[in-house]
């Protein structure tokens, strides 16, 4: 276990002057990692390996019974109630993902550019967006529906002080809004992400292209629109992609709004939902069997998704450069 | 909700004047970027701070005057949260299982990440490639199989089973972020180290673990809020009331205390108040370390 072996075990014998970062011997390294590869097979590795075996099966309770390939995945897209909740949870999801884009991202954005020049308070402001970020989601849906309550709840008081009587319903009560407050709720609560991370990439970009234009007599909206935008292209992907994964993975916020079933009559159920009832709620005696699938079917969706939003922003980055 | 929607309308008045910048419109643009950053801030925060100030308040107060300040601040609602409501065992799980959890979490992989960011085998690199997959791996794909081994090992409903499994799943993120920082520290410090005669655990004991202080409390408080917060596990690892951590509490909670308003706002208020002790401390941490790695 002593270093000074280390140079001669490592593959860099072309450098010219011994390198800077003085190795571990593999087999302390591989002593170092034992803990962690541990876990990490226990508890990550091998559930993940699992669960693709465990949606090729059929299931009798908790004991697998026949091999049936792709069988299950089949039932998800044939049989009821699986037939007409996979494609409105996915659509809710899509919706979600469609609205934080919209909504969070856009506000996050515009609020980085305003903050992003600022020297007075900016940072007291980051706090203040970034608090909702840090409070469980679970307690945030839980807060929302409280204050949306239709018994007493502050925000129908306050549309009623304001003059705003029509606007004054009962929010997750109606299927047709109660979608939008998981929306509008979800989005309150991330804009900080976007911002921080919008906020980061303006502090690394070079603004000299900015002042060049702005001295050949650009506005500021052109120089927005046509200069910083673009820039920003990359990290835009990146919060793209983020903001995807996190409405397919969407969980506590709706369920805190709308309960297990996705109330009222399924206007807020959405994918993770739909599995935790197929797993833990059905009752069904293939409930492994079938929700497994769903979290391959969840798994596969992001994962495909990821890889092509990535891609396309790239494409993209690539154009423009 | 509805202000939420105002505050792009706002922005395009800030962003509207056309002319070049001058020094006449700039006061104008000035104050309408203030009023939209104070008008956003108060979008963020007055909902929390209502939760704050009706948990002071009694459900008759609540109903009569819903939008009041407290009249004549009150405990009861924090007494039946903590008490009737047994938060107070909640909140003793989440502790034990957060602090557990994040603090195996961050030995193992302190120990991995420096292995794999000063070893230069060809197998060390494939097994970090293995472990940083594992922050793409969605969460509801290995619930279940994870239930039965826990099940397996009788670990179900305990706040061990909890902590091993939220320790081996925060490994990904914590080796990817201790990894970067041990992999700019200058490698001379070890040579130094290694002639006067170190050994590795010494190395890495007295050497190199001041150096990545700041990256440690970077995973320590990045690892502590979404575990805190987490909820899904716990709802499926836990069917004993007694250790149910502070999420999964809320939920059988707010059935249990439907119209008993204040006492629901109070257990918000428990529930979060870690968070904000940690922000306090941590701010800086915060905001920086939810950009590492990130803002590029």
């Amino acid at each position: 276990m002593t270093g000074p072996t280390a140079e001669e075990t490592s593959p860099s014998a072309g450098h010219r002057r011994p390198p800077l970062t003085a190795a571990l011997p593999t087999g302390t390294a591989l002593v170092f990692l034992l803990p962690a590869a541990l876990l990490f097979g226990f508890f990550v590795l091998y559930p993940m390996v699992t669960a693709l075996t465990y949606s090729l099966y059929s299931w009798r309770g908790t004991s697998q019974e026949s091999f049936v390939g792709l069988g299950n995945f089949v039932t998800l897209f044939t049989a009821e109630p699986y037939a007409t909740q996979v494609p409105r949870a996915f659509a809710h999801n899509l919706l979600l993902f469609a609205g934080s884009m919209v909504v969070q991202n856009s506000v996050g954005l515009l609020l980085a550019v305003v903050l992003h020049r600022r020297r007075r308070f900016k940072r007291l402001f980051q706090v203040l967006y970034t608090m909702p970020y840090l409070v469980s989601p679970l307690v945030i849906g839980y807060l929302w529906s409280l204050l949306l309550s239709p018994l007493f709840g502050p925000v129908n008081a306050l549309l009623k002080t304001v003059g705003l009587d029509a606007l004054a319903l009962p929010w997750l009560g109606n299927p047709t809004t109660a979608l939008w407050v998981v929306v509008l709720v979800t989005a309150w609560q991330w804009v900080g992400f976007p911002l921080l991370l919008y906020g980061a990439a303006l502090g690394g970009l070079d603004h000299s292209l900015e002042e060049a234009a702005e001295l050949d007599g650009a506005s500021a909206r052109q120089r927005f629109w046509h200069i910083t935008l673009p820039l920003l292209t990359p990290i835009i992907g990146t919060v793209s992609v983020l903001t995807f994964i996190f409405s397919m993975e969407a969980f506590p916020i709706p369920y805190a709004l709308g309960g297990s079933t996705g109330s009222p009559a399924g206007a807020t159920d959405v994918m993770s939902l739909l599995f935790y009832r197929t797993a833990f709620q059905s009752g069904s005696s293939n409930a492994i069997g079938t929700s497994s699938a769903i979290a391959i079917l969840l798994f596969l969706v992001i994962f495909g998704l990821s890889i092509a939003f990535n891609k396309w922003f790239r494409r993209a980055e690539r154009r423009l450069f | 909700m509805a202000t939420t929607l105002t505050a792009p309308g706002t922005a395009t008045t800030t962003n509207r004047p056309a002319t070049p910048p001058g020094r006449r419109t700039g006061g104008v643009r000035a104050a309408a970027t203030s009023t939209l950053l104070w008008v956003y801030a108060a979008v963020a925060i007055l909902p929390l701070l209502t939760m704050v100030l009706n948990s002071f308040r009694t459900n008759q107060e609540l109903v009569s005057e819903p939008l009041g300040l407290p009249a004549e601040p009150s405990l009861a609602a924090y007494q039946e949260a903590w008490i009737e409501a047994s938060f107070s065992t909640y909140f003793w799980n989440s502790i034990v299982v957060t602090v557990g959890s994040v603090a195996l979490s961050t030995v193992v992989s302190l120990l991995a990440a420096y292995a794999l960011a000063r070893s230069r085998s060809r197998l060390m690199g494939a097994l970090e490639q293995v472990f940083v997959s594992g922050l793409m791996m969605p969460v509801f794909l290995m619930i279940v199989p994870i239930f039965y081994l826990l099940d397996s090992i009788g670990m179900v409903s305990t706040r061990t089973g909890l902590v091993l499994v939220y320790a081996a799943v925060s490994i990904p993120f914590s080796v990817f972020v201790l990894g970067t920082f041990f992999r700019q520290l200058p490698g001379e410090l070890e040579e130094a180290a290694r002639i006067d005669g170190a050994g590795p655990l010494r190395m890495f004991w007295s050497v190199m673990l001041p150096l990545v202080r700041p990256a440690v409390a970077t995973v320590v408080v990045f690892r502590f809020v979404p575990i805190w917060n987490d909820f899904f596990y716990p709802l499926i690892l836990v069917r004993d009331r007694t250790r149910y951590t502070l999420p999964v509490g809320l939920t059988t909670f707010f059935g249990e205390y439907q119209t008993s308003w204040s006492t629901l706002f109070a257990g918000l208020v428990i529930a979060t108040l870690p968070l904000v002790v940690l922000f306090l401390l941590a701010t800086k941490q915060i905001i920086s370390g939810l950009t590492a790695g990130m803002g590029k």
